[in-house]
């Protein structure tokens, strides 16, 4: 058997893997890594700032559902990727990082650009390896991909050191690997099925709260199915934001801190509840013991331990969301059960929906976010791929852009990392090149990654950068007006930089646009041009996001707009 | 409720470490923990207590199974399962009398005797945390000049039909 060095036995395990694309910074501790991804086929996108190319992964795999790849290096280009890791772990994206350590002789010994990222990402990565000789890469990448992707996805990672990237061995690569503690598909049990049908049918007011696990596991057309058969309201957490179409006459949008009246109104009032792939996350379900009250709970998931986590569980279905809706729906099926919509719940449903469509009040604002977005939901193409910042401009998408196509909205919602939505709306490209994709942004936000502008433009992944600019970092403004006797401090950006020049300095195209009409235009402009667009919308710095549920009280507490 | 834990994991580098953090993340308690080889070398048993209520005990057990190194988890009964600790006093001798009534007491509760010298005596004792806690309290009045526990080692008692 020939011998090969660590580092190519890493680039074959990874393009066995089917990995076309990775997104990285060289730097000493990886250079023999980088060094083969230059004899390989495997495409490298090189990133301004390490942080960026773990977003970029963790865009790529939400979109692709196979884990995005990402390399930095030791040190200071590990330490840079731990929030995207966190980010990536707190929203159960598949992700692969592969960081270069200090040579094996020298960990330990606080060598130059050390730093010891297996113990700092610990609580934040699905598992890590460190492989301490060549042989063992193949099994490690074959093993980290598969736990990565499988079961409640998340990030693992590889911590490579240097002598282990050069050395050369008789390297085997395994076809299969079996890791004895891990069991990543858990069959839902058919009783618990039949006990949570049985549940659903005999609730008077019963709701489906739709979270991210049925995005992940891809269980739209289930979940559509047991909806219209019972014809039962969904609402869905953040996450789980157009896992169910937001035009459905049975939707009634996200439930939480910035949910929907409708849906946060009728949460409250339901007296059973089908949970699919949510974990009950504070900022969804507002106070644990306030939600859980006169509330039966029906719980799917993939993951055992959120049984029970935040919430009291009635009944509870561990196994694949996607699954076990699947044979829901075959039992309602062969129990004939198909209901019309004119129980005394379903009209209480329609009639709160109408109300608070026709009567919650819309900011005065010429440029308020409700028209913006309204606008852009008319001009962007429904296969859109959409992804968001953190901050106000994310909680209006939340309230005000309909997703249409199941499964195109991707937030940081778990996180909440500011920065996130620019470089991941680049690795959503790279994994959907033929749809738009569009960053829903603040300016506070958007300055944190704004650099991944060169590599939108450079490395030709064209997404457009929907700029909600407040000059403000407008959530944390919002929060010390309301909470903090408007006493503003550390949130005035001062209108610096301007973001049309910020635009053109990276050769990307930079639009302001200052009337609805405006939008619309730069919109469609940047979806018929072929590179980075961003549209700088001058917004009102004093627009608030309602409704508000604030931090400690429950849905019940909704502040609406007046 | 203190409960004990008994958890088997792979016998390699880092795992120990992995299970106390996410103790720390997740803000539960350990009460003592005890860690060694098992008649498999590849797998480690870790014995845990903690103090927990019963929904905290399910989701401590549910999240340490959630690891992968994790192989096996299960909470032990008291009353089904044998638990000891090892504790080794160092006490204080301030007159010759007190070597006697030191080796008397050690001998009423099974304990071995080490290093008896002019001004100090070790004794060992293996027992349940109650009867260390008694011999503890008898033999304060000497002064402890140190003490080492192990942490609680367990197992479950057989059920009569193993294969």
């Amino acid at each position: 058997m020939e011998k090969i060095s660590g580092a190519r036995s890493l680039m074959i395990a990874l393009e066995k893997e089917g990995v076309e694309i990775a997104f990285g910074l060289p730097g000493g501790a990886n250079l023999p890594i980088y060094d083969e991804l230059y004899k390989s086929n495997i495409r490298h996108v090189l990133v301004r700032h390490e942080q960026s190319a773990s977003h970029m992964a963790d865009g790529f795999g939400r979109v692709s559902r196979r884990p995005g790849v990402c390399f930095a290096t030791s040190g200071p280009g590990a330490t840079n990727i731990v929030t995207g890791i966190a980010t990536a772990q707190a929203d159960s994206a598949p992700m692969v990082a592969i960081t270069g350590q200090v040579p094996s002789k020298m960990i330990g010994r606080d060598a130059f650009q050390e730093s010891d990222i297996i113990g700092i990402t610990n609580p934040i990565v699905k598992y890590a390896f460190q492989p301490m000789s060549p042989t063992e890469i193949p099994e490690v990448v074959k093993k980290a991909f598969y736990i990565a992707a499988t079961g409640r996805p998340g990030p693992v990672l590889i911590d490579i050191p240097k002598d282990v990237q050069q050395n050369e061995a008789e390297i085997h690569f395994p076809s299969e690997v079996k890791i004895r503690g891990y069991h990543p598909w858990v069959d839902p049990d058919i009783t618990a099925i039949e006990r949570a049908t049985e549940m659903l049918l005999s609730a008077e007011r019963p709701i489906i709260l739709a979270g991210g696990g049925v995005i992940i596991s891809s269980a739209f057309a289930e979940l559509q199915s047991i909806a219209e058969l019972l014809m039962i309201p969904v609402v869905t957490t953040f996450k789980g934001k157009g896992s169910f179409p937001e035009n459905h006459p049975l939707s009634l949008g996200p439930i939480g801190m910035h949910g929907h009246a409708e849906a946060n109104k009728m949460m409250t009032e339901a007296d059973c509840v089908l949970a699919c792939g949510s974990r009950f996350s504070d900022r969804s379900v507002g106070t644990f013991e306030e939600f859980e009250k006169n509330l039966k709970i029906i719980h799917m998931d993939v993951d055992p331990a959120e049984i029970g986590k935040n919430q009291t569980t009635n009944v509870a279905v561990v196994g694949d969301v996607k699954t076990s809706l699947r044979i829901m729906v075959k039992m309602l099926i062969q129990k004939a059960i198909k209901r019309n919509g004119e129980s005394a719940w379903q009209k209480r449903v329609q009639e709160t929906k109408e109300y608070y469509r026709e009567n919650l009040k819309i900011h005065p604002h010429p440029l308020a976010a409700s028209k913006v977005l309204k606008k852009l939901r008319e001009v962007l193409p429904a296969q859109s791929i959409v992804t968001t910042e953190v901050g106000q401009h994310q909680m209006w998408a939340s309230l005000f852009f309909d997703v249409i196509h199941p499964g195109t909205f991707f937030s940081s919602t778990g996180l909440g990392t500011m920065g996130w939505g620019f470089p991941a709306a680049i690795g959503a490209k790279a994994a959907k090149p033929d749809v738009p994709v569009l960053d829903i942004a603040g300016e506070g936000s958007f300055n944190m990654t704004e650099n991944s502008l060169a590599v939108s433009v450079l490395e030709d992944l064209p997404v457009i950068v929907l700029l909600l600019n407040n000059f403000t970092l407008g959530m944390v403004a919002q929060w010390q007006r309301t909470f903090y006797d408007r006493r503003m401090i550390g949130v005035d950006l001062k209108n610096c930089p301007d973001y049309v020049k910020v635009a053109e300095a990276y050769g990307a195209q930079g639009i302001r646009a200052t009337t609805i009409d405006e939008i619309g235009k730069a919109v469609q402009t940047a979806l018929k041009s072929n590179v980075a667009t961003v549209i700088d919308i001058p917004i009102d710095p004093q627009e608030d996001v309602l409704p508000f549920v604030a931090p400690g009280t429950s849905l019940k507490d909704m502040i609406l707009p007046s | 409720m203190w409960s004990i834990i008994s958890v088997l994991v792979e016998n390699k580098p880092g795992v120990l470490f992995k299970i106390t953090n996410l103790f720390r993340s997740r803000n539960y308690n350990i009460d003592s923990i005890s860690v060694g080889i098992t008649e498999n070398p590849e797998v480690s048993r870790m014995t845990i207590t903690t103090e927990a209520d019963e929904k905290q005990l399910n989701q401590i057990v549910k999240q340490l199974d959630k690891l992968i190194d994790t192989l096996e988890v299960k909470v032990l009964e008291e009353k089904k399962s044998i638990y000891r600790e090892l504790v080794m006093m160092k006490l204080k001798v301030s007159k010759p009398t007190d070597i006697k009534e030191i080796t008397d007491l050690a001998n009423a509760f099974k304990c071995d005797v080490h290093d008896v010298r002019k001004s100090s005596i070790i004794i060992e004792i293996t027992a349940t945390p109650d009867r260390i806690n008694a011999l503890e309290d008898l033999v304060k009045g000497y002064g402890i000049l140190e003490m080492a526990r192990t942490g609680i080692c367990a197992l479950a008692r057989g059920h009569g039909n193993e294969d």
